[in-house]
């Protein structure tokens, strides 16, 4: 099942190209670009892993295209994505962010229902990938 | 970027695009580094190599930009330089001139200029090298880095220096986007010579090394005026004829770096003056007054005074 997260999530990956586009968006408005990745995909994990510093002053996007290749060298098999911050005052916050790499496989989530007092039914979802321990999923050793 | 590389174009286009006409004249016009070209003749005294070669590089660019419409070519030229001459030549302020015509011939996207040295590059300990160099060369992506004192990169006397480091990732940088990044590196001549010896990757991976010769004495009284003129300050006929014999005397002192010395020697004697005037706080001031130097602004420099006791003078006073 393919996750859908963050901008542009229900279109077709977005190639080197358009990430470029993107970027460069956020550089000329000024918010600064992080690389983030994770390979648990749950909706409610906000906390991903950030690949080096929040990459403040920069003016082209290739500087950050090159750091996203390095983190596809070590983490192609995880979710990344980019996040720009903006940190004017009163907004401090992410604007945009999307996913630029994803597993091949996404082997989608689990519905659990569990069976309280007075026939209520409580739901949970649980992704297959979790399963396996931090590090080895998605076909990682 | 990806439409720069190069695409492929079927025959018919690009046949096409083989008859069709250029107007160079028109062509120069559009990019607009004329002007730019016309500034570094103004503003840069003397240096007539050094311009020289720029326009050769710029024309050289303006073909190439011809020709890459016109599907003759789809390489990105190498434009990584080498700037070598003694202190206070103009090698920075060539290196901004060049980026602006660069920026304008469209082979950087964004033209800024980021000016660095060693310790902006090498990290203190192991492992903080890499995440600085690259930090800056983010920075400078779409731009012109600038290294000056390049040979400092290299330390041939601690072979486990993280210097090395810098430069490995420096020169796969220069070599695998080459379209993202210009690299300059400055540097005083002997010592870049011995730097590229010892480092023959960075002598193949740059196109244009650029050699900036000492001024003439004519020159540095040129610049001087063409400094004092931007600040509003002019020479009295004494003056400048003392000035002349500074010049003279400066030249044959030690550390003497071209115009950064004069430049230092402007801003004493403007100090001296405006000492002279407050001296005085009784007397009426026209323009005239505050604008000029006088003889004995430029006549009170140590220069004059050491001439039996050089080593003395150790600084540019």
């Amino acid at each position: 099942m393919r996750v859908t997260q963050g901008c542009f999530s229900f279109l077709p990956d977005l190639t080197d190209g358009q990430i470029t586009a993107q970027v460069q968006y956020c550089l000329e408005k000024g918010w600064a670009v992080n690389i983030e990745f994770t390979d648990d995909p749950h909706p409610r994990n906000t906390y991903w892993d950030m690949w080096g510093l929040p990459m403040f002053d920069l003016r082209d996007a290739a500087g950050i295209l090159m750091e996203l290749n390095e983190c596809r060298k070590v983490y192609g098999d995880r979710y990344i994505r980019m996040s720009a911050f903006d940190s004017s005052h009163g907004w401090e916050s992410v604007k945009l962010s999307f996913i630029v790499n994803r597993p091949k496989e996404e082997p989608g989530f689990r519905l659990e229902r569990q069976e309280v007092g007075g026939r209520n039914i409580r739901y949970t979802t649980k992704s297959y990938a979790v399963d396996r321990p931090e590090g080895s999923r998605y076909g990682g050793k | 970027m990806s439409a720069l590389a190069g695409s492929p174009v079927d025959a018919s286009a690009a046949a096409k695009a083989r008859s069709e006409q250029v107007d160079l004249r028109r062509e120069f016009d559009e990019v607009g580094i004329g002007e730019v070209l016309d500034q570094l003749d103004r503003e840069l005294i003397g240096l007539k190599p050094v311009k020289t070669r720029i326009r050769e590089i710029a024309s050289l660019l303006l073909i190439e930009r011809i020709r890459k419409r016109m599907n003759l070519t789809s390489d990105v030229p190498t434009l990584h330089m080498s700037f070598t001459g003694n202190p206070g030549t103009g090698k920075t302020t060539v290196a901004l001139r060049i980026a602006s015509i660069l920026h304008k011939l469209g082979f950087v996207r964004r033209g800024q200029v980021v000016s660095v040295t060693r310790d902006e590059l090498v990290g203190q300990y192991i492992g903080h090298t890499a995440p600085k160099t690259k930090e800056i060369l983010k920075k400078a992506m779409g731009g012109v880095l600038f290294i000056d004192e390049a040979y400092y990169l290299h330390r041939p006397d601690n072979e486990r220096d993280y210097g090395q480091e810098a430069i490995e990732i420096l020169l796969q940088v220069m070599e695998s986007q080459r379209e993202d990044l210009v690299v300059i590196l400055a540097g005083y001549g002997d010592r870049m010579d011995k730097f590229f010896a010892s480092n023959p990757g960075f002598r193949s991976r740059i196109a244009h090394h650029i050699d900036f010769p000492d001024y003439a004495d004519a020159e540095l009284l040129a610049i001087a005026e063409l400094m004092l003129r931007d600040m509003n300050y002019k020479f009295s006929p004494e003056a400048r004829e003392a000035f002349v014999d500074y010049i003279t005397l400066r030249k044959t002192q030690p550390l003497f770096s071209n115009a950064r010395s004069i430049r230092n020697a402007l801003d004493r004697m403007r100090l001296r003056q405006a000492n002279r005037l407050v001296a005085d706080l009784d007397r009426v001031l026209t323009v005239e007054d505050i604008m000029s130097l006088e003889a004995s602004d430029v006549l009170a420099s140590r220069v004059f005074r050491s001439k039996s006791a050089p080593e003395l003078c150790q600084s540019d006073s």
